[in-house]
């Protein structure tokens, strides 16, 4: 089987991060569009960039607390200690 | 963080040694700061040391904040260098300069790793063994990837944030930030793949 060339889709990576963030200008993006159209392998190579930008997010949503205790030490490294609010 | 920090932060105030104004930013800042660090550094105790001395170091030098660029930004710029130090400490080999060649270089095309794992459900997606997958493959990437990615894509800074924190231009944060990515979805697309096939038997 012949291999596919990806010449196309190899030009169009280097503005793949600022499409999926929706930074890209209008032109780029609608020619990136296109692209996807056609090309099955850009197509799940954007969405899955995508699904993993989103779940990064999400991840990063989930760890944003800081540990009471680390808080507390936090607090005493500082000679903050009057100031610690217990939440 | 740009947005944990409260609007009413005197600046004034904490260039004066203000305890009460401190422990304001202290409590506003300190998660950002920890997340990044335990990300980075993936040692709970790495990760406070990490803490307590970028706000010691903050402290200390608040005298000489000059606004240039805004609170966070400048707490982030002392987290990282701490952390790197420690980094750097563990791995005298690792530099965060490693990749400036590449950086010129663009990505190539990955080509491999097509599997479609777009569509599958939410819970599948967030579920806790996916968590811990996507946080080993976080730890798998280069520490020069590593800090763009976390910076970006965790800590939400822009762009032009994040290259005014590492001193680096944009466009080699750009360039990084995407090989950072494509590596992680890289990564993923392995593990829903396994998942996938064993779906199907």
């Amino acid at each position: 089987m012949a291999k596919k060339d990806h010449s196309e889709c190899q030009a169009l990576l280097d503005s793949l991060s600022d499409y999926a963030d929706g930074t890209l200008g209008q032109e780029l993006c609608q020619k990136i569009e296109r692209h996807l159209d056609g090309c099955q392998d850009c197509y799940i190579m954007v969405d899955t960039l995508k699904k993993t930008i989103y779940l990064c997010h999400a991840e990063a949503g989930k760890c944003a607390e800081i540990p009471a205790d680390v808080r507390a030490r936090l607090f005493k490294t500082l000679n903050l200690e009057d100031y610690l609010k217990h939440e | 963080m740009a947005e944990a920090l409260p609007s009413a932060l005197s600046f004034a105030a904490l260039r004066a040694g203000d305890r009460a104004e401190f422990a304001r930013l202290v409590d506003a800042a300190s998660g950002p700061i920890y997340r990044l660090a335990l990300k980075m550094l993936a040692d709970p105790q790495d990760a406070e040391d990490v803490l307590q001395n970028t706000f010691l170091k903050a402290f200390q030098h608040l005298d000489g904040f000059e606004g240039r660029s805004s609170l966070s930004t400048w707490l982030y710029r002392i987290a990282v260098n701490e952390a790197l130090m420690l980094l750097r400490k563990r791995h005298p080999e690792v530099s965060i300069a490693d990749d400036t060649v590449e950086d010129s270089e663009g990505v190539t095309y990955p080509g491999v790793q097509l599997t479609d794992w777009g569509n599958l459900p939410e819970e599948d997606l967030l579920s806790t063994e996916t968590r811990s997958q996507l946080n080993q493959a976080i730890q798998h990437l280069p520490e020069s990837l590593r800090v763009v990615f976390l910076l970006r894509d965790v800590e939400d800074l822009s762009i032009q944030e994040t290259a005014e924190v590492l001193g680096l231009s944009e466009s080699a944060v750009k360039t990084r930030l995407l090989r950072a990515r494509l590596r992680l979805r890289d990564e993923l697309s392995t593990y829903y793949g396994e998942r996938l096939r064993k779906r199907r038997k």
